[in-house]
């Protein structure tokens, strides 16, 4: 990260610049200054422990919460300082997948997928009910529109919430641990459903995890929330050759991924895929 | 002696350390609870003005004000309808009985038309809307917090407050004095059934001595309650719900702190009101 570039002016590379964001809970400081570039275009990975602010660090990003200090600049345009007025407006360039799915349990599968279509566009009924079988589709799901979220799995949930905040073409898609409580299998799929919509739709995504495996095998980008602060961000290769103690634990104790020694030249392994394990 | 001294220093500073302590904790104690009543209602006034502020924005979405009216009225008539007659029925009984020593058996009418229009219907129409209706706002709103869709409404750039607390501020506002006017309807038809069926009360009597003394006046005073009530029991109830936090635990305790919060807001309302209306009445 660069300090002496003006970091509110929208960039090329970087669509979401965060600068000295600190959040406190009660007596409890969650986010003691945090600096952060988010890469347009590629998926950029968060990770860190329980209870280290990742949440409230993405809930940040789309002005859910409020900082007690700092800039967040989408696209040049900090959120920091918006009313509710020009947060909703400025939210219509993000879409988030949440843990826990957070799909409107009162509404159908469709009513659920097809409602930022019928907040946001002017499209008739039947034009939005083919939007959302096609989008349903995409993503794996067949035949279950007329189904309440309590009916689905947990990695239906998951896959219907993300329909959900794609079906208006986001630039930004948010996921928030979207690997969590998904069986290995139903685990790789979210991973390729990510890399395949990243690809395909050049959506800049920002992934919240502390599922190693996952974030080495999709991550173009990972950056290490510890203590309150990023502590380092960079390539999965720059990572596997961090020096930082702590981010070399965190890796390490995973077992999901081999690391290197610290300062070793880059690219001298023959395939950079095969350092993880799981 | 120096070595003496030292420890004997130490033990009064600390004992005066300790009682500075005590006095600070007490004194934050004896505020904490007036400050917390503060901010709660400073926290509902905020969500009140905010959902009058997204009322007179766009989108407008007249289908989920109609939901939210007939969640609030029309799901409501059985009840009131029910809870109107009985409280008619026994007042008359009590009236009856009690002016008959006098002789006066001729003003239960008039006595229950009274009491209904001005106390009766408001309050026990806001009572059983708040235990039925904000009750169940609470706690819709409550476990749409903690499952994060409030928030996922938040990120769909949707008002969580427009979409939500708006339409049943508004619904329960607009309801409250037509169902407080059933109620009066109900409870008189109750009340005439008891004194002129049951209890020999002249039937003349019983109606023109109410339609002499009940006056628009009084409609008036009884709808405005009405109302108003309407109005604190929505808020109240949607606030409890829109920031509850701690599972199906904090869930719980909001729809028992709006079911409260309303009862007690009601009734102290209650006094306040009926205070200014007859001060104003009678200028």
């Amino acid at each position: 990260m660069s300090t002496d570039e003006d970091v509110s002016r929208k960039s090329d590379r970087f669509q979401i610049r965060i600068r000295g964001i600190k959040k406190t809970f009660g007596a409890h400081q969650v986010l003691k200054g945090v600096d952060l570039d988010v890469e347009r275009g590629k998926i950029n990975i968060i990770i860190g422990g329980s209870g280290q602010g990742k949440s409230v660090l993405m809930k940040h990003l789309m002005g859910l919460l409020k900082p007690d200090s700092g800039h967040i600049w989408v696209d040049g345009v900090d959120v920091v300082g918006m009313n509710d007025v020009q947060l909703n407006k400025a939210r219509l360039k993000f879409g988030m997948s949440f843990q826990y799915s957070a799909l409107f349990d009162s509404l159908t599968v469709e009513e659920n997928v097809a409602f930022p279509l019928k907040e946001h566009t002017r499209k008739h009924a039947e034009e939005i009910r083919g939007l959302v079988r096609d989008k349903l589709e995409s993503l794996g799901l067949r035949n279950i529109e007329s189904r309440y979220p309590a009916e689905l799995s947990g990695g239906m949930r998951k896959r219907v919430g993300l329909a959900r905040a794609l079906v208006l073409a986001p630039e930004i898609l948010l996921y928030d641990e979207p690997t969590t409580g998904l069986d290995p299998v139903a685990t790789k799929n979210v991973d390729d459903m990510i890399r395949d919509i990243s690809k395909e739709t050049n959506v800049t995504s920002v992934v919240i995890s502390h599922d190693m495996a996952s974030t080495f095998r999709i991550a173009d980008r990972i950056s290490m929330l510890y203590g309150g602060v990023i502590v380092q961000s960079g390539t999965a290769d720059e990572i596997r050759r961090t020096s930082h103690e702590a981010l070399r634990e965190f890796v390490e104790v995973s077992g999901a991924v081999k690391m290197k020694p610290p300062g070793s030249v880059a690219g001298s392994d023959a395939d950079e895929h095969t350092e993880v394990t799981s | 002696m120096t070595l003496m001294a030292g420890p004997e220093d130490t033990k009064v500073v600390a004992v005066d350390r300790g009682a500075w302590a005590t006095t600070v904790r007490a004194v934050d104690a004896l505020w904490a609870k007036p400050v917390t009543a503060v901010e709660t209602v400073g926290e509902h006034l905020v969500l009140f003005g905010q959902s009058m502020f997204w009322l007179f924005r766009r989108p407008f979405r007249p289908m989920i004000f109609i939901e939210a009216m007939q969640f609030v009225g029309v799901e409501s008539l059985l009840i009131v309808s029910l809870i109107g007659t009985f409280v008619g029925m026994v007042f008359s009984l009590q009236l009856v009985s009690a002016m008959r020593q006098f002789g006066a058996d001729a003003f239960v009418g008039a006595t229950l038309g009274i009491a209904l229009t001005r106390e009766l219907a408001p309050v026990f129409t806001s009572i059983v809307i708040a235990a039925r209706a904000g009750a169940g706002m609470a706690t819709e709103l409550g476990s749409m917090r903690i499952t994060e869709q409030i928030d996922a409404l938040s990120t769909l750039a949707v008002n969580p407050v427009q979409y939500l607390v708006t339409p049943r501020v508004v619904a329960t506002t607009l309801m409250a004095p037509l169902l407080a006017m059933l109620f009066i309807c109900v409870g008189m038809f109750g009340g005439y059934a008891v004194a002129v069926w049951l209890l020999d009360v002249d039937r003349g009597l019983f109606l023109e001595r109410a339609k002499w003394i009940v006056d628009s006046s009084d409609l008036i005073q009884g709808m405005t309650k009405a109302t108003i009530f309407g109005c604190a029991l929505s808020v109240i109830s949607c606030a409890q719900g829109y920031n509850a936090s701690g599972g199906a635990k904090g869930v719980g305790i909001g729809t028992t702190r709006a079911v409260v919060g309303s009862f007690v807001t009601i009734l102290i309302l209650d006094y306040f009101l009926t205070d200014i209306i007859l001060v104003l009445q009678n200028k």
